[in-house]
């Protein structure tokens, strides 16, 4: 049997859930492979729905909102691409690959845009084959999740852009190479910290172990448990004594 | 202020708010000084915060500290100014004008709870100091968990200025405009005690710390030790995480080392490696440390023993040897140490992981301050001091203390501090209490035992750190229905000003006369509450905590409702006591203000100054028919100063002195009396004139002499000789000694033996002092020292190196083949052992000199009467052996110099100064109040079957003349133990009574308060 990829689609009220509605009532064809949502503004997608589609079983998500200029709420479409492109780099750094994923812009009036872009994502879904199945995706997925629902990359996503532009608490404007810098390795830490957490709820693990599973250095890896320690969130095995010892998740 | 220009001004300024800075700011605020504690770190502390454990005890260094911290930090007379500098001091001694900087904080000191939401929600991570970067936290941070002031900070290079912080805190302490700020202090005198830094181990390439990831320096691994540290506590080697079984630990890194500058000895590294040697197998059974070194200095009370269990009970294994090289395996991450060993030959080893033990240094900030404050500082940058003022510094009115004079240990920073207190207070003695502060309370409502109890309970939030987990309303209401409970409330922040108010409007609207507070822990935020209640009138004991936030809401976030069900219990136990609570009355006793010292040598004597420069009157007893003790037979110090010129100058002083009394040819023959009111029976010769002297404390200064000793042909040859003899003879200008040409000391005569086993401390110096002054006499002279490890601790080293330098020649022994010494046919003859050239020599000297044990004068009788303990050789015993080091466990008795353990002069003056300090906490107050939580006895009850006499810690019970056991309220320190053993239950503690511990218990299970 051929693959046909199962895709995910949020569509904005004003724009694109309009301009699929303008390509139906135009009788434009497009492929039966996706599924859409609709909001009314493609500023409420949470980037936490897209890795929970993933994992829900959706091979790919397609989020389509007004073009830069038009968005119904001003600048609704502005911020979803900011929350998306940090998705991006959340998946991508976690290994995940971001192709699975298109953020784009639909007017109200190009129903042959829309169709064109559902047949072209469709397309390269299916290019990319099904999703895998295999548990180290899943995790990378569930760790990308963790990471979005944390506190940290929510309150920098939509902190840091402003911070970019405007100046700071101290009435200071911060060089966008610190911020960049503060956010990456805010970013690293959050995704790195809940996968350890996640390899963790199965079997205790070395540092070494972990290290390979994560394919980070041993001590960045290292650097990484320590603040989950000092957190109480992981501990050390007591079941054994070696001279490498394994860490458990806290109860 | 009231101070008049001419008139001295009754605050100092402390610079250094680590041990030695904690521990003057309580000894001065306690004597009627108010305290300015400047500190460069935003918490005070010090290095100490940072250990895991201490030597010789192995006390958790925390948790002895945390007391001084908290007292610090809550005295009426300390104001803490953290995060700041001192920028410049001008102005005569005595009326001083300091100027301070205070750095942006950025989080307001008098609104911040230390809560840490803040902390918790900040998403910059930086690298902790604290952990010395092997750990991270957040730009906005709290130094350490216990830190006093328990105020964040943000850190300014971290921080991006999100502005998440200020939003999550509950309590607006962000303040983001904040800014430097300076401020003008007066101040009478300035202590300093700014500490030190590590050497940096970068400056020793050829060890590759900085480039081996598992070459440590000795605070990384004390941080890896500790349970705040960064694997909290687990020990494991940065490069892999796993555990280390090959550990060397690495001597002398920047100490004792010309090239880098340092040839000074850092005094501590000997005890602190070989500590962390004893806690790394302590954590790990398989781990097998190996220590490197040059000569052992275990020269301190207790450390050669401590040194000698390292090695039979923990097997660390001790090699002497300077290592040259560390290289590193790049497979295995393991370092091979490149080392000679004594006999020559070159050797290598493979280990897991290498500790550095890093000298100490006085770091450059501190060296710009000296300069800003016109203060001298030597080559090494330590401050300059007198042996015989060793607390003063080159500009009148400053005093110094700590690793900042010179590298020493935590009790001899304590011991110090006092001392310098004693110094700084002695200028401004006339000042006392001009500007400390005395609360003044309303008077107190009387609460009668029968008198039905109105209950108040206030239900603290803490921001979200228990409203978060806990159900406080819920818990507010449930407290409503308790029984007496007639008044509930629940507040954002309990300790907030505004709150404190709230609580005082209800104690007096409502008629309370009980109050809870479920909050945090009692440890820290008790004595506040106390203080509101009693500001409200009632008496501060009618007050009770309920800990749901450190023990409950902290410990059980995941758990809400079972969080919840708990913290009521907890409040319900909280009624269940404070229903039983009785207001308890502190009673005041008159303090006589007069001291007694015993013991006229120089310790006694500093002592008996120091206490009348502090405008008190002394009696000061001295067994002997003349002032001056063993000084009397030591002639010249290491560094040339003249003794006997000190010692005549020092007799005069204390003769002339009108407020001190001296009792030659005395002897004390009673005792009695606690803190506050002794009275001492004293006879004196040849009259045995009999007398009684009142005093409300007491210094013990009997000082120690030199062992006669019993080996190696002494006193059957005339050429054997004591080098207290020896000197005797150099400085007596013998015209004999110009004669010798070969001279051999033998070190460890009577130390470090079975029966003596410590170490004597002086001698090393002594026999090095002794041998440069004959080099000095007759530079053709051959001397050979037979030693053990030479102990030249500190800035003493310099003059070893010169020693070696003039051709003296050093060869260690072992106990086991120590030399021999025989007389045959009038030929003195000296053989020992060569370990280089594998032979046995044989010299024959014109002189033996024997570096004889030092030990205690007779004291047995003395210690009985005053009832204080002694240690196994016969030295008085302190209460701690860390932070109390001139305390008696008994209040209000001292001890100082050789007493105490065998030092240097310069030692002893600042230890006889650190007993006076300790002193005047207790003379220069006119009433002690005492009582509260005591030991109180049923007389018609007691058996005196002597239980408590024998399980009280303190000796305080005694059966009277009716029968009965009696409790001095002064002396009882509370802790129940007698109560908890008094087989008739005729004895309970007062405030912790039986009957309240049951309710309590009552309270717990079931679900009426009964």
């Amino acid at each position: 049997m051929s693959f046909e990829p199962k895709i995910l689609t949020f569509l904005c009220n004003w724009c694109a859930y309009a301009g699929a509605d303008l390509a139906g009532i135009s009788r434009f064809q497009y492929q039966p492979n996706t599924r859409v949502i609709r909001v009314m503004c493609s500023g409420r997608i949470d980037p936490v729905f897209i890795p929970r589609a993933f994992l829900a079983g959706f091979d790919g998500v397609m989020i389509l909102g007004c073009h830069p200029g038009d968005c119904h709420y001003l600048s609704g479409n502005i911020q979803a691409e900011r929350k998306i492109n940090l998705l991006k780099k959340l998946l991508t750094d976690e290994g995940v690959g971001s192709e699975r994923l298109l953020l784009d812009w639909v007017s109200a009036g190009e129903a042959q845009r829309f169709a064109l872009l559902v047949n072209q994502f469709t397309e390269q879904i299916r290019a990319c084959g099904p999703l895998p199945q295999a548990k180290d995706f899943e995790e990378r997925l569930r760790a990308v999740a963790a990471s979005l629902e944390g506190e940290k990359i929510r309150w920098m996503a939509g902190k840091g852009p402003e911070l970019l532009e405007k100046e700071n608490v101290y009435g200071e404007r911060v060089d966008p190479e610190k911020i960049n810098a503060v956010m990456e390795s805010t970013v690293r830490e959050e995704l790195a910290k809940n996968r350890i957490l996640i390899l963790l709820e199965t079997t205790p693990l070395t540092a070494k172990e972990i290290s390979m599973k994560l394919e980070l250095p041993l001590k960045q890896t290292l650097s990484y448990t320590v603040s989950l320690v000092g957190e109480g969130r992981i501990g050390f095995d007591p079941s054994e004594e070696t001279h490498y010892p394994r860490y458990v998740r806290s109860a | 202020m009231n101070t008049v220009p001419d008139k001295p001004v009754g605050a100092v300024l402390v610079v250094g708010g680590g041990i030695g800075g904690m521990q003057a700011s309580l000894d001065l605020a306690e004597s009627g000084f108010y305290v300015y504690l400047v500190d460069s770190a935003p918490t005070i502390g010090g290095v100490m915060s940072q250990l895991d454990k201490t030597f010789p005890t192995n006390d958790c260094a925390m948790c002895i500290m945390s007391p001084k911290l908290v007292g610090t930090g809550s005295h009426r007379n300390i104001r803490l100014i953290t995060n700041a500098s001192v920028k410049e001091i001008v102005g005569p001694a005595g009326n001083f004008e300091a100027r301070i900087t205070r750095k942006a904080r950025y989080i307001r000191p008098d609104k911040c709870t230390g809560c840490g939401e803040c902390a918790k929600h900040c998403p910059v991570i930086a690298g902790d100091d604290y952990n010395v970067g092997m750990s991270r936290r957040s730009a906005v941070y709290l130094r350490y968990p216990q830190a006093i002031p328990k105020v964040f900070l943000i850190d300014r290079e971290a921080c991006i200025g999100c502005g998440l912080c200020e939003r999550v805190c509950l309590a607006n302490a962000v303040d983001y405009a904040d800014q430097d700020t300076e401020e003008t202090l007066s101040v009478g005198s300035v202590i300093l005690a700014p500490g030190f830094e590590v050497f940096d181990a970068r400056r020793r390439p050829e060890f590759g710390y900085g480039v081996y990831p598992n070459v440590l320096t000795s605070i990384e691994f004390e941080r890896i030790l500790s349970a705040t540290g960064p694997h909290r506590s687990h020990l494991l080697r940065p490069s892999d995480g796993s555990i280390p079984e090959r550990i060397a630990f690495i001597q002398c890194v920047g100490s004792r080392d010309t090239s880098c500058g340092n040839d000074y000895c850092s005094s501590i590294c000997c005890m602190y490696a070989t500590k962390e040697a004893i806690i790394a197998k302590e954590h790990v059974h398989f781990v097998k440390p190996t220590i490197f070194y040059m000569d052992i200095r275990a020269y301190g009370k207790g450390f050669d023993a401590y040194y000698e269990r390292a090695k039979a009970d923990y097997g660390v294994r001790f090699i002497k040897s300077m290592v040259s090289k560390v290289r590193e395996d790049p497979r295995t991450d393991n370092l091979l140490i490149t080392y000679l060993n004594e006999e020559g030959e070159r050797l290598e080893e493979e280990f897991e992981l290498v500790v550095l033990s890093v000298g100490v240094v006085p770091s450059t900030s501190v060296r710009e301050m000296a300069k800003r404050l016109d203060v001298d500082v030597d080559r090494f940058g330590f401050c300059e001091t007198d042996t015989f003022a060793p607390v003063a510094t080159s500009r009148e009115g400053i005093y110094v203390c700590g690793a900042f004079e010179s590298p020493r240990d935590i009790p001899e920073t304590v011991s110090q501090a006092s001392g310098a207190v004693a110094a700084a207070t002695g200028i401004i003695a006339s000042a006392r209490g001009t500007l400390a502060l005395k609360k003044e309370y309303p008077p107190e409502d009387e609460v009668k035992p029968e008198e039905e109890p109105r209950i108040g309970v206030f239900v603290c939030h803490c921001g979200i750190n228990i409203g978060g987990v806990i159900n406080v309303p819920s818990v507010k209401e449930y407290a409503g229905t308790l029984p007496n409970v007639v008044h509930v409330d629940e507040n954002l922040y309990t300790c907030s000003q505004d709150t404190q108010e709230k609580i005082k409007n209800a104690v007096k609207e409502r008629g309370l006369n009980r109050v809870i507070v479920a909050s945090c822990s009692p440890r820290t935020h008790e004595p506040m509450f106390r203080e509101t209640i009693r500001d409200a009138g009632l008496n501060k004991f009618l007050f009770e905590m309920a800990n749901i936030r450190d023990q409950c809401s902290w410990v059980h976030m995941r758990q809400k409702a079972e969080a919840t069900e708990k913290a009521k219990k907890l409040v319900r136990m909280a009624v269940g006591n404070v229903r039983l609570n009785q207001a308890l009355t502190e009673t005041s006793v008159p303090v006589v203000q007069r001291g007694l010292v015993i013991g006229g040598g120089v310790a006694g004597m500093t002592a008996a100054l120091q206490l009348a420069e502090q405008g008190f009157e002394v009696f000061l007893v001295e067994k002997e028919s003349r002032l001056g003790g063993n000084l009397w037979n030591l002639h010249y110090t290491l560094d040339g100063k003249d003794i006997e010129a000190f010692l005549l100058d020092l007799i005069a002083k204390v003769s002339n002195n009108p407020l001190i009394r001296v009792l030659l040819n005395s002897l004390i023959v009673d005792f009695t009396g606690v803190r506050g009111n002794f009275t001492t029976g004293v006879m004196t010769a040849p009259a045995m004139y009999y007398q009684k002297i009142e005093h409300g404390i007491t210094v013990m200064a009997t000082g120690a002499e030199e062992e006669k000793p019993h080996e190696y042909g002494y006193g059957e040859d005339e050429r054997v000789l004591t080098q207290l003899e020896l000197e005797g003879r150099i400085a007596g200008a013998d015209t004999g000694i110009s004669g010798i040409k070969e001279v051999v000391m033998i070190q460890c005569v009577g130390s470090r033996n079975e029966q003596h086993p410590s170490c004597s401390r002086t001698c090393c110096a002594t026999a090095i002092k002794n041998a440069l002054k004959l080099k000095e006499l007759n530079p053709a002279i051959r001397i050979h020292i037979l030693y053990r490890d030479i102990r030249t601790y500190g800035l003493m080293e310099p003059y070893y190196a010169r020693a070696r330098k003039e051709g003296i020649l050093f060869v260690r022994y072992e106990p086991a083949e120590g030399p021999e010494v025989t007389v045959n046919e009038n030929k003195l003859s000296v053989s020992y052992d060569d370990k280089m050239l594998k032979e046995r020599i044989t010299i024959t000297p014109d002189l033996l000199v024997l570096s004889s044990a030092t030990v205690p004068r007779e004291n047995k009788e003395l210690a009985n009467l005053l009832k204080v303990p002694r240690t196994a050789e016969g030295f008085f015993l302190e209460a701690h052996m860390k932070l109390r080091p001139v305390d008696f466990a008994s209040d209000g008795i001292y001890l100082c110099g050789g007493a105490h353990a065998p030092k240097l002069i310069s030692e002893t003056i600042s230890q006889a100064g650190a007993a006076v300090a300790r002193a005047c906490t207790i003379l220069s107050k006119e009433n002690l109040s005492v009582g509260g939580v005591v030991a109180v006895v049923t007389g018609e009850q007691c058996a005196a079957c002597l239980t408590c006499v024998r399980v009280c810690p303190y000796d305080v019970p005694v059966i009277n003349i009716r029968g009965e056991a009696e409790i001095d309220i002064i002396k009882c320190k509370g802790c129940g133990t007698c109560a908890a053993e008094c087989p008739a239950r005729a004895i309970d503690l007062m405030h912790f009574r039986g009957s309240q511990l049951e309710a309590k218990i009552g309270a717990l299970i079931s679900a009426q308060v009964s």
